[in-house]
């Protein structure tokens, strides 16, 4: 597919790189650090904790590629993202990892834990029950005791201690990292964006995979650059993608290959991921529960109340979007249990959606077609 | 397996009692307002006996067996599933949920006219779709005020007093959102007397379960349906926990006179799962072959709560009143309720798929079966998720595995010829041949 933009590709190289070359730079973390790396199934997980007992906590992501190793372990009418987390553990590509865990989020993605859990080798495993109620008073002292019974777990396993000091460094480098996060993000609202939305997912993917520390060092860099750079194309339509887990850099490819530019989204490979800070306040753990369930929530835990639909709106509203692709991991029940009423409130808020079902690999020609009709529509909005 | 022996069988004395006590939960909450009364909804796991302190003309409706209800009617399921998808709702979701939203949106209740739409929704939440369920059921109804109570707190296996505590201070808020929103006072005696209730009905049921491991088994598992439903629609209702008293009574008299559910059990095996509902003559198919489905961890451990008994063997829990003690008050009450359900064994696959495996295999070896069908339930996540794991599992704990595909609510995802064949070939390993 040729991009009709010429991007200087340096500027995003080495989160690209890190991207691309994760499982490298884990084995030459561990050899330079002589730490242990944990790998995580859900943007739920407090890294904070796992960061402050020395260890690299890195998320768990499919390869969007067709596989056929997950079929005895996990019924087909689940979402294809946790058939293709699964398949990458069956096909060692995660084989530098110490242990694995998961906070509790959707049926789903649990399930590639538990077949993990089972049938590859590891040496830690821990299933943290993150409440699903973050909408009650209740849920803060729980998950803080939680995190307590989880660092006791973290204490036994490493034969160490994790002090205050250890918690404080953590989550003043995690803090950092989603500070800087916020000023690149920042730089989308204006109306020429100096990043793509296939660039600034990159960004947020490789913060899943490195160490906070050296990511926060090459976004400063990075902000440097960015205060003087300007795309080599117009931005075009603005868009906003939300939905299921999605890290398909393809698709975001093509879509900004149409004339359009997505400036921002609501994903836990995006916004979500980095939203809220650790406010601390007291009891470290309790901050970090606070952060946990007060975050931007997954649709699997926003209920009563659907929160996520107000702060879709003002995000379309603060970054000026014209148009929202409502995209969702095929059987990704949570989301399509939102999505009608997402797409009302974006509709009646005048930003019209189009919505797209993902699996494992997805047809891109056809998803052209209807993202270039999409597009003209929107487009066709500016001249009348 | 080639045993001819001809059992005695009889018709259940107390079968007709059961079918007039559905009906009367569906009707009482239909007539709820015209009485004067309350109504709500919610699911069948909800902690029921707490509305139950609200007075004694408060009804409900569960959703799933409602549910279940409209999918054994498969014309007017058709057009419930056919309404939700209208209104954009995906077809792959749980077909429970969308067979009741499709009753709501046509404005028609199963058991004759208009949907009754409740005063308030008590729901709690382990899968993911339980709430969201309910979101939609407000959205469609134009707003109903609903609390919902998160237990998914971890296996009863680590249950802790933080844990405990979650759920029960949820209870308490949720107590003090009952009178709000009802505007009634609340009375903690009638929460105590639901709480009971329900300790002895999911007891008993359990307890009938068991008599299930008698060779020739009392009960078929397609009769058990039609058992097992009370406590799904009112467990906490002394009716029920009566009732279970009468059922129990007379299983094990069958047991004592050798009164089996079929003449010519031969094969036992266990199902898993929601069966599809529109299709329960598979079971009677199986019987052709003498095969018989003594039950499955869905029908015994849905509603039954179990303990391990000391001799080793899988049984009833025992209640807090036959151990004694004494419910004083509305704390008290809401820590051993918690307690109580979250040992439930359906609640515990849903944190790892392995611990099912391992109660399946015990009730395998328990109830001295030959195999087990495994229902790979495209209509629901929750009680699907992990089940190829299961199916694993068993096979390497020693047991013949039948899977199939189907949908306990969506009949377009269920092809009855070819399970029937699926399960003649499945017969055909075992070496059981029709009769």
């Amino acid at each position: 597919m040729a991009s009709q933009t010429v991007l200087d590709q340096e500027t995003f190289q080495t989160f690209r790189n890190w991207r691309l070359q994760r499982a490298q730079y884990a084995r030459q973390w561990k050899e330079r650090t002589g730490g242990k790396i944990v790998g995580y199934f859900c943007t739920y997980a407090p890294e904070e904790l796992m960061y402050a007992a020395g260890i690299l906590p890195v998320r768990i992501l499919g390869s969007h590629e067709v596989q056929d190793v997950t079929e005895p372990h996990i019924f087909a009418m689940f979402c294809p993202f946790c058939r293709d987390c699964l398949a990458q553990g069956l096909k060692g590509r995660f084989d530098y990892l110490d242990g694995i865990m998961i906070a509790q989020s959707c049926l789903h993605i649990r399930q590639a834990y538990t077949s993990w859990e089972k049938h590859i080798p590891i040496d830690y495993s821990y299933y943290l029950p993150m409440p699903h109620k973050v909408q009650s008073s209740r849920a803060i002292p729980f998950l803080t005791k939680e995190l307590e019974v989880f660092q006791e777990s973290l204490e036994k396993w490493l034969g160490k201690r994790i002090n205050d000091r250890n918690i404080d460094e953590a989550v003043e480098v995690y803090n950092r990292n989603r500070e800087l996060m916020w000023k690149v993000f920042e730089l989308r609202k204006g109306d020429s964006p100096p990043l793509t939305g296939e660039e600034a997912m990159e960004l947020v993917l490789s913060s899943q995979m490195v160490d906070k520390q050296e990511h926060n060092a090459a976004l400063e860099a990075l902000l440097t650059r960015l205060a003087k750079r300007e795309l080599p194309r117009p931005t075009g339509t603005r868009l906003m993608v939300l939905g299921s887990e999605n890290d398909d850099l393809e698709f975001i490819r093509m879509v900004e290959s149409c004339g359009a530019t997505f400036v921002i989204d609501d994903h836990c490979t995006g916004t979500r991921y980095f939203w809220n800070n650790v406010e601390v306040d007291g009891n470290r753990l309790s901050s970090i529960a606070d952060r946990y369930v007060k975050r931007v929530p997954c649709p699997s835990k926003d209920w009563p109340e659907r929160t996520r639909v107000a702060h879709v709106l003002e995000l379309a509203q603060a970054y000026n979007v014209q148009g929202a692709i409502v995209m969702q991991q095929k059987f990704c029940d949570p989301h399509e249990l939102d999505i009608p009423a997402l797409t009302k409130a974006l509709n009646a808020a005048g930003v019209k959606t189009l919505f797209l079902e993902f699996d494992v690999t997805v047809p891109i020609g056809q998803f052209k077609v209807r993202v270039e009709a999409f597009l003209e529509m929107l487009q066709e909005d500016d001249l009348f | 397996m080639t045993n001819k022996t001809k059992y005695k069988t009889a018709p259940l004395k107390c079968w007709a009692k059961a079918k007039e006590l559905r009906l009367k939960y569906y009707d009482d909450y239909a007539k709820a307002h015209e009485r004067g009364g309350l109504r709500w909804a919610g699911g069948a796991w909800t902690f029921s006996a707490i509305p139950s302190g609200l007075g004694e003309d408060v009804w409900s409706l569960t959703s799933e067996p409602y549910a279940a209800s409209i999918a054994a009617n498969k014309p007017f399921s058709m057009r419930c599933l056919e309404a939700a998808e209208k209104a954009s709702y995906a077809r792959d979701l749980c077909s429970y949920m969308r067979n009741y939203w499709g009753s709501v949106i046509l404005n028609e209740y199963v058991f004759g006219g208009p949907f009754p739409k409740p005063d308030f929704i008590w729901q709690d939440h382990i899968c993911c779709s339980h709430a969201k369920w309910y979101q939609v059921v407000s959205d469609l109804e134009g707003g109903i005020p609903q609390f919902c109570i998160d237990v998914a707190v971890g296996p009863y296996q680590a249950v802790a007093p933080h844990k405990i505590d979650y759920l029960v201070g949820q209870m308490h808020d949720g107590i003090e959102w009952l009178e709000k929103t009802t505007g009634r006072k609340y009375d903690d005696e009638l929460l105590i007397e639901g709480v009971k209730n329900e300790f002895r009905s999911t007891s008993t049921w359990a307890e009938i379960c068991a008599y299930n491991k008698n060779v020739p088994a009392p009960l078929d598992e397609k009769s058990m349906y039609s058992l097992y439903v009370l406590a799904t629609l009112n467990k906490h209702d002394r009716s029920t926990a009566d009732f279970y008293d009468e059922l129990r009574d007379e299983v094990k008299e069958r047991v004592e006179n050798g009164i089996a559910a079929i003449p010519n059990e031969r094969c036992r095996l266990m199902s898993d799962t929601q069966p599809p509902w529109g299709f329960l003559s598979i079971f009677r198919y199986m019987e052709k072959f003498g095969a018989l489905s003594v039950g499955s961890l869905y029908t015994f451990g849905l509603i039954g709560i179990w303990e391990d008994k000391p001799d080793g063997s899988w049984g009833p829990r025992t209640t807090p009143m036959q151990q004694g003690v004494e419910i004083r008050d509305r704390d008290q009450a809401l820590r051993l309720y918690t307690d109580w359900t979250l040992s439930k064994p359906e609640w515990q696959h849903f944190y790892s798929p392995h611990i099912k495996t391992e109660m399946m295999a015990r009730i395998a070896k328990e109830w001295h079966l030959d195999g087990i069908l495994l229902h790979y339930n495209r209509g629901c996540e929750g009680l699907s998720v992990g089940i190829a794991e299961n199916r694993l599992g068993l096979i390497e704990a020693g047991y013949p595995v039948m899977a199939f595909e189907g949908n306990m609510g969506d009949e377009r995802e269920f092809d009855e010829a070819r399970v029937r064949d699926r399960f003649d070939a499945f017969m055909e390993t075992l070496g059981v041949k029709k009769d």
